[in-house]
C-alpha cells in the first residue's frame, strides 16, 4: 500500500489527509482507514462556515461494520464539501485520495501542516 | 426468606479482587449528607395480607360511569385479539432483538408496526416506537434541531399543554429556546393556530414549526398553509397527529410534514393514569440518521430468504453513546404490538367507521348541550371528536358531576384562565345516546 500513497499531502495519526492548495486545504481519508472500516455507506458531512479545530472531530462516516469519527488534520473554516459524497459515499472506497475528497478548508495556520506526517513517514505507521 | 446471590466469602474475594476494604468503601464518592441511612420499610407481608392492601388501594380508584374525559387520552373498544397477542409469552417476555438470528418474530412484529405508521401518516420511515406522545414530540424538536443545526423550536399554543411541558424539560438541557405561536382563543375566534401568527414568530433561527392536529381543543388546523409558513423561513414541520383522526384528516405526508409524532394510546391500549403509553414517530427517508430510537429493517439472508434486523444502529446509544441521536428514549415494543394489533383488527374501514363515529357523536354532544341552552361552542371552526364548550360555572358543575360518576370532560381554565367556564368534551365510539343523555342531565340538575 505504501507504494501508492500520493506524496503531494500530509498525513495525519488519525488517517485523514490534506493537500494544500494555495490558502485552501483540501481534506480526506486514506485508504488505509478506507479499507480498514470496509464498504462505506454513509458521510456526515460539516456545515459550510463550521470553524474547524486541529484533529477534534468534524464529521462522521459509517461502514456496513463501524462508525468512526472524522479528525480534522488541520484547522479552518469550512469553504466546500463534497456533495457527491450524500448519494455515493462508496467513493471513499473507490478514489479516497482522489473523488472521495471530503471537505475544503480556508486554512489559518499553514504551520499546522508541519505537525503532521509525510507519506514515507505514513506509510510506516500503517506498515506496523 | 432473604435471598443474597452471593455469600459473604464471595463478596470478601471480590473486595480483595479490587482492592476495596469494604462495601461502605464503594459508595465514599456520594456526600454523607445525601446517603440514605436508614430504609424506612414495611413490615412483610404474607399473600393473603398483600392482596387485601392491593384491593384496599384499587377500590380508591373512582371509576366513572360515564366519561367525556380526552385531551390526549381517549377511550376506545380494544378488541380481545389485543391482549390475546401482546399476552402471548413470546412477546411479553422478549428482550430487544439485538440478535436477529433468534428474535425474527418479534422482529417482524416491530417492522409491521412500522408499516403500518407509515401507511397511517403518509411517511416514509416511522420508529420502533418511544415512550409516550410526549417525548415523541420533545423528541421531533430535538431531531429537526440536528437536521437544521438550529437551537429555536416553535410550538403551537394549541398543543396539548402536557406535552409542551415534556418538550421545555427536554430543551433545557441543551439550552433550545422555545418560542410561542399564540392560536386565536379571543372570543369568537377559531381556536386555531393561523399561518399569519406563525409566520410572525418564525425566524430563520428556528428549525421547526410544531402543530397539533386536530389540536387540543378539537380543532382542524389548517396544516398545509402552516406547512408551508415553516418552510418560507427554512423550519421544517412537525406535525403532531391523533392517530385514528387520519381516517378521516389529511396524512402528514400529503400536507408536508416532515416529522410526525403521536400519542399512540387511541390505538388498543386502555386509558389509564400514568400509561403505559406508546409515542410514534415518522419523517422522511433522507432525515432517517437523525431519527431517535430503534429501527427495524427488512433484508435478505445469506441464502435470500426475507428477514429481519435493527438497522441503523450508528445512531443509537448502545454503539455511540456520546454521539447518538438520543440518550433519553426508549421504546415500548408491547404497547407498540398492542396497536399494530389493533390495526390489523380492526382495519382501514374499521378505522374510518371509528372515527366516523367518535366525530358524529361529538356533534351530538355539542348540539344536545346546545338545543338544552346550557352552552356553547367556545371556537368556530371545524371539529374533530372533541368540542370546547364554554357551560357557565363549569368547575363547580363538573366537580359536582364527578361526584356522581359522570367526568364532564377537561376543564380547560387549568391550562389556559382565559378559558374560564369551558369544558372541553371528547366522544369516542364508545359514547352512547344514553351517556350524551346522562351528561345533559348532569348539567341541567348543577344549574
Amino acid at each position: 500500500m505504501s507504494t501508492t500513497l500520493p506524496d503531494d499531502r500530509r498525513y495525519s495519526r488519525e488517517h485523514e489527509w490534506v493537500r494544500v492548495e494555495g490558502s485552501v486545504a483540501v481534506i480526506g481519508i486514506t485508504s488505509f482507514a478506507a479499507d480498514e472500516l470496509g464498504d462505506i455507506v454513509y458521510v456526515e458531512l460539516p456545515e459550510l462556515g463550521a470553524k474547524l479545530a486541529q484533529f477534534s472531530s468534524f464529521g462522521v462516516v459509517e461502514s456496513v461494520k463501524a462508525v468512526s469519527d472524522l479528525f480534522a488534520p488541520v484547522s479552518g473554516d469550512v469553504a466546500e464539501v463534497n456533495d457527491d459524497l450524500r448519494a455515493s459515499p462508496e467513493l471513499l472506497n473507490s478514489d479516497p485520495f482522489g473523488a472521495g475528497w471530503i471537505a475544503k478548508v480556508t486554512l489559518t495556520d499553514a504551520a499546522e501542516m508541519e505537525q503532521l506526517l509525510d507519506a514515507a513517514a505514513y506509510a510506516e505507521l500503517t506498515a506496523g | 426468606m432473604s435471598y443474597s446471590p452471593h455469600t459473604a466469602a464471595d463478596r470478601e474475594r471480590m473486595l480483595a479482587a479490587i482492592g476495596v476494604g469494604s462495601v461502605d468503601d464503594l459508595f465514599a464518592d456520594i456526600p454523607a449528607a445525601v446517603r440514605a441511612t436508614r430504609f424506612e420499610l414495611p413490615a412483610p407481608l404474607v399473600e393473603q395480607e398483600v392482596r387485601a392492601e392491593l384491593a384496599r388501594l384499587a377500590g380508591q380508584n373512582r371509576i366513572p360511569q360515564v366519561s367525556f374525559l380526552g385531551a390526549g387520552v381517549y377511550r376506545h373498544l380494544v378488541p380481545s385479539v389485543v391482549s390475546e397477542v401482546i399476552g402471548r409469552a413470546e412477546f411479553s417476555t422478549s428482550y430487544t432483538p439485538y440478535q436477529p438470528e433468534v428474535s425474527q418474530g418479534t422482529l417482524q412484529s416491530i417492522y409491521e408496526f412500522q408499516s403500518l405508521i407509515c401507511e397511517l401518516t403518509g411517511m416514509e420511515v416511522a420508529t420502533a416506537s418511544h415512550y409516550d406522545g410526549a417525548t415523541a414530540t420533545a423528541e421531533a424538536a430535538l431531531m429537526a434541531c440536528r437536521l437544521t443545526r438550529r437551537h429555536r423550536v416553535a410550538i403551537s399554543t394549541a398543543v396539548n399543554p402536557q406535552m409542551r411541558r415534556v418538550l421545555a424539560t427536554y430543551c433545557a438541557g441543551p439550552g433550545i429556546e422555545i418560542v410561542e405561536v399564540a392560536a386565536d382563543l379571543a372570543e369568537g375566534g377559531t381556536g386555531l393556530t393561523s399561518a399569519a401568527t406563525a409566520a410572525g414568530a418564525l425566524s430563520d433561527e428556528c428549525a421547526c414549526l410544531i402543530v397539533q392536529q386536530p389540536n387540543l381543543f378539537g380543532g382542524i388546523e389548517p396544516m398545509a398553509e402552516l406547512a408551508d409558513a415553516a418552510h418560507a423561513a427554512g423550519a421544517l414541520m412537525v406535525a403532531v397527529v391523533e392517530p385514528t383522526s387520519l381516517a378521516l384528516l389529511a396524512a402528514p405526508g400529503s400536507y408536508g410534514a416532515d416529522i410526525v409524532a403521536a400519542e399512540g394510546q387511541p390505538l388498543g391500549i386502555p386509558a389509564s393514569y400514568g400509561g403505559p403509553y406508546v409515542g410514534l414517530m415518522a419523517a422522511r427517508m433522507e432525515s432517517v440518521r437523525q431519527m431517535p430510537g430503534r429501527l427495524v429493517g427488512a433484508t435478505r439472508d445469506g441464502q435470500g430468504r426475507k428477514g429481519y434486523v435493527l438497522t441503523l444502529q450508528a445512531r443509537e446509544q448502545h454503539i455511540r453513546r456520546e454521539k447518538a441521536a438520543s440518550n433519553i428514549c426508549t421504546n415500548q415494543a408491547l404497547c407498540a404490538l398492542a396497536a399494530a394489533t389493533f390495526l390489523s383488527a380492526v382495519g382501514p374501514e374499521g378505522l374510518r367507521e371509528l372515527a366516523d363515529l367518535s366525530s358524529v357523536q361529538a356533534r351530538h354532544v355539542a348540539s344536545a348541550i346546545e338545543a338544552a341552552g346550557l352552552g356553547e361552542r367556545r371556537f368556530s371552526a371545524p371539529y374533530f371528536a372533541e368540542v370546547a364548550i364554554r357551560i357557565p360555572d363549569a368547575s363547580r358543575r363538573h366537580a359536582a358531576m364527578a361526584e356522581r360518576g359522570i367526568v364532564a370532560g377537561y376543564p380547560l381554565e387549568r391550562d389556559y384562565p382565559e378559558l374560564a367556564d369551558t369544558l372541553l368534551l371528547a366522544a369516542t365510539e364508545l359514547t352512547t345516546d344514553a351517556d350524551i343523555e346522562a351528561l345533559v342531565e348532569g348539567l341541567e340538575s348543577t344549574r
